[in-house]
C-alpha cells in the first residue's frame, strides 16, 4: 500500500486520549479531566431545539449561516466589547470553534508558513497548523508571569515566513486571560511584520475579574484578526456544534468557500438553537458564570491549602496547579493519582512543554465532588 | 450580601468558611451578617427538602391538597381574620388570597384522603363566612419549590476530554 498522508501521520494523537482509557475503565472516579460544562444546556435553548425539529426545520440553511444568528451574533461582539463586523460579509455560522480554527488557518496559510504558538494552549492548535500545511513555532509562557504573552519572545520567534501567532484568551488549560498590554502588544508586533492573528474566545463569557478583551477591537487589529467564538462553553452547547468566525471581508469570503465546499452548513437545528441562546438564555449564561466563579474560589484555595501552588486563574473553568512540589512529572502524578485515589486529571505537559510541572483540572464539577477530589489529591500528596 | 442569601436559599448546609471563599469575603463578616439575618427574621429558619415518597413509598406517603376557599369579606378585616383561622391549624402547610373564583388557597396535608377531608367538612367549611370550598387532591409531585421530584438527568460527558 502506498503511503497514508504525512503530516497526518506524523501528528500524535492527543496525549489526553490515554487517560481517557484508564479512566473510562474505573468506577468511582472523580473527573477533573472534562473540557466541557457539567450544566446541561439550559432546557430554554433545549426547547427550542425540540421546537425546531418538530417543526421540520430539518434543512440546510446557507452556507454563511441564518442572518437572523449573523445579526445577533454581530450585535453582541458590538454591545459587549465594541467589536464592529458586518454580519452579512464578515461573519460565518461554523460547526463549533474547533471547525473555525480549521477554516482560518486554511485561509490564511500558503505551506511552510510559520505560525506562533504560545504555549501551554489547547492541544488542537499545533496539530490544525500544521494539518493547514503550516509550521507551528512554539512560544512559552511562564506561570510564574500568569501565563501572560511576553511580546518581546514572541518577537524574537519572528522569522520572514512568520505567517500569523495564534492564541487563546481566556486559555485551556490554564485558565490564563492575557492582560490588555499582552494583546496589544501582539498587535504592534503584527503590524509592524505584517502578521495575521488568530483569536480564540470561546471562553469570552467566563471571565471572573474584569471584562473580556475581544482582540478585534484592540487598535489596530481588526484588520488582520480573525476571532472564533461560539457556544459551547458559556452556553454549555458542546454537543450542538455551533460556533462563529468573524473577521475582515477578504479573510471571511474565503472561510465560506472552504466552509461551503466541506462542511457546507452548521447544524440547522443548533443554529436556531443558539438563536434562542443570544436572545433569551442571557440570565441562564450568569447563572452559571457566578457558579463556575463560586467554585473557582472554593477549588483554589482548596489546592493552595493542601500544598499545590495554584495561579489565580481568571477565566474559563480551569485550574492549572503546580505539582512540581510532589517531586513528580505531570504525567507520572496524573497516572499515579488516577490509580491511588480514582481522581482524573490531565497531565499539564501535553498541552505543551511549559505545561509541565502541572496539571489540569476543571472545575466544572459539582461542588461536593471537588472537595472530596480536594481529600483524594492531600490524601495521595500526603502518601508520596 | 444577597448572593450569600440566594445561596443559603439554595443550600442551607454551606458552611459560613465556604460562603466567604465563593464571595470573596471574611468568615467573621459572613458569621456576623447571617446572625444579623436570623435576629431579623430575614431568614425564618433552615429547613431539608424531603422527597417522602422515596422514604414511605407512594402509597404510604402523605397526603397534600389544594382547597380552594369562598369567603365573606367583612368590614374593617377584610378576608384576613379567616386566613389567619385558617392558617393557625398544623394541617394547614400554606394559605394564600388570590385572585379569581375563590378568595383563599390553602395547602392542606393529612395522613390519607379521607383525614383531609374530615379536616375540610369539619374544621375549613365550618369557620365563619366559608361560603365554599373546591377541593384539588395532588396525585404527583413534579417539582415543588424550584426543586425537580424526577430523576436527575444522567451526566453524559465523557470522563476526560480536551
Amino acid at each position: 500500500m502506498k503511503a497514508l498522508n504525512t503530516t497526518i501521520s506524523e501528528t500524535p494523537p492527543s496525549g489526553i486520549r490515554r487517560f481517557f482509557d484508564i479512566a473510562a475503565e474505573m468506577e468511582d472516579v472523580i473527573s477533573l479531566g472534562v473540557g466541557e460544562p457539567d450544566f446541561v444546556t439550559p432546557w430554554r435553548i433545549r426547547e427550542a431545539g425540540i421546537y425546531a425539529l418538530e417543526h421540520g426545520y430539518t434543512t440546510y440553511t446557507s452556507n454563511a449561516g441564518l442572518a437572523e444568528l449573523r445579526q445577533l451574533i454581530c450585535a453582541q461582539l458590538a454591545e459587549r466589547y465594541a467589536a464592529e463586523y458586518a454580519w452579512d460579509t464578515e461573519c460565518l455560522i461554523t460547526t463549533g470553534v474547533s471547525e473555525g480554527l480549521d477554516l482560518a488557518l486554511r485561509v490564511l496559510l500558503n505551506p511552510g508558513d510559520e505560525v506562533i504558538v504560545p504555549e501551554p494552549c489547547y492541544v488542537a492548535y499545533e496539530p490544525c497548523v500544521a494539518f493547514a500545511g503550516g509550521t507551528p513555532v512554539r512560544v512559552p509562557t511562564r506561570w510564574e508571569d500568569g501565563f501572560a504573552v511576553d511580546p518581546a519572545v514572541v518577537e524574537a520567534a519572528i522569522t520572514p515566513r512568520t505567517k500569523a501567532i495564534l492564541i487563546g484568551s481566556p486559555a485551556n488549560p490554564t485558565g490564563a486571560v492575557q492582560p490588555r498590554a499582552a494583546l496589544e502588544g501582539l498587535v504592534r508586533l503584527a503590524e509592524k511584520h505584517d502578521l495575521y492573528l488568530v483569536s480564540d474566545e470561546i471562553y469570552d463569557r467566563l471571565t471572573y475579574d474584569g471584562t473580556h478583551t475581544c482582540l478585534g477591537a484592540v487598535p489596530g487589529a481588526r484588520e488582520r484578526t480573525v476571532v472564533l467564538g461560539g457556544f459551547s462553553k458559556a452556553q454549555a452547547m458542546t454537543g450542538w456544534r455551533v460556533g462563529w468566525i468573524c473577521a475582515p471581508q477578504a479573510v471571511a469570503e474565503l472561510c465560506v468557500r472552504v466552509h461551503q465546499y466541506t462542511m457546507l452548513c452548521a447544524p440547522h437545528v443548533s443554529q436556531l438553537a443558539a438563536i434562542e441562546a443570544l436572545r433569551e438564555a442571557d440570565g441562564d449564561v450568569e447563572d452559571m458564570v457566578a457558579d463556575y466563579d463560586r467554585r473557582r474560589r472554593v477549588f483554589v484555595k482548596g489546592l493552595r491549602e493542601i500544598g499545590l501552588d495554584c495561579p489565580e486563574p481568571g477565566g474559563a473553568f480551569y485550574a492549572f496547579p503546580s505539582i512540581r512540589s510532589s517531586g513528580l512529572d505531570s504525567e507520572t502524578f496524573a497516572e499515579r493519582l488516577l490509580k491511588a485515589e480514582s481522581v482524573a486529571v490531565v497531565p499539564g505537559n501535553v498541552f505543551g512543554p511549559s505545561g509541565e510541572g502541572h496539571i489540569r483540572c476543571s472545575y466544572a464539577t459539582a461542588l461536593p465532588q471537588l472537595e472530596e477530589a480536594l481529600v483524594r489529591i492531600d490524601r495521595f500528596l500526603t502518601g508520596l | 450580601m444577597r448572593e450569600i442569601l440566594e445561596l443559603l436559599e439554595k443550600d442551607s448546609t454551606l458552611s459560613h468558611t465556604t460562603l466567604a471563599t465563593m464571595t470573596g469575603r471574611s468568615v467573621a463578616e459572613v458569621s456576623a451578617q447571617v446572625e444579623a439575618w436570623e435576629k431579623a427574621g430575614v431568614i425564618r429558619r433552615y429547613k431539608a427538602v424531603v422527597d417522602w415518597e422515596k422514604v414511605d413509598g407512594a402509597d404510604a406517603t402523605e397526603v397534600t391538597a389544594f382547597i380552594d376557599v369562598a369567603v365573606t369579606p367583612a368590614r374593617g378585616v377584610g378576608f384576613d381574620d379567616v386566613a389567619e383561622r385558617l392558617s393557625r391549624f398544623a394541617e394547614v402547610r400554606s394559605c394564600y388570597l388570590v385572585s379569581g373564583g375563590h378568595d383563599l388557597r390553602c395547602t392542606v396535608v393529612g395522613p390519607n384522603i379521607r383525614a383531609v377531608s374530615d379536616f375540610v367538612s369539619r374544621k375549613l367549611s365550618t369557620i365563619d363566612r366559608v361560603q365554599a370550598t373546591a377541593t384539588h387532591f395532588v396525585l404527583k409531585t413534579h417539582k415543588q419549590d424550584g426543586d425537580s421530584f424526577t430523576d436527575p438527568e444522567p451526566d453524559h460527558r465523557l470522563p476526560v476530554t480536551p
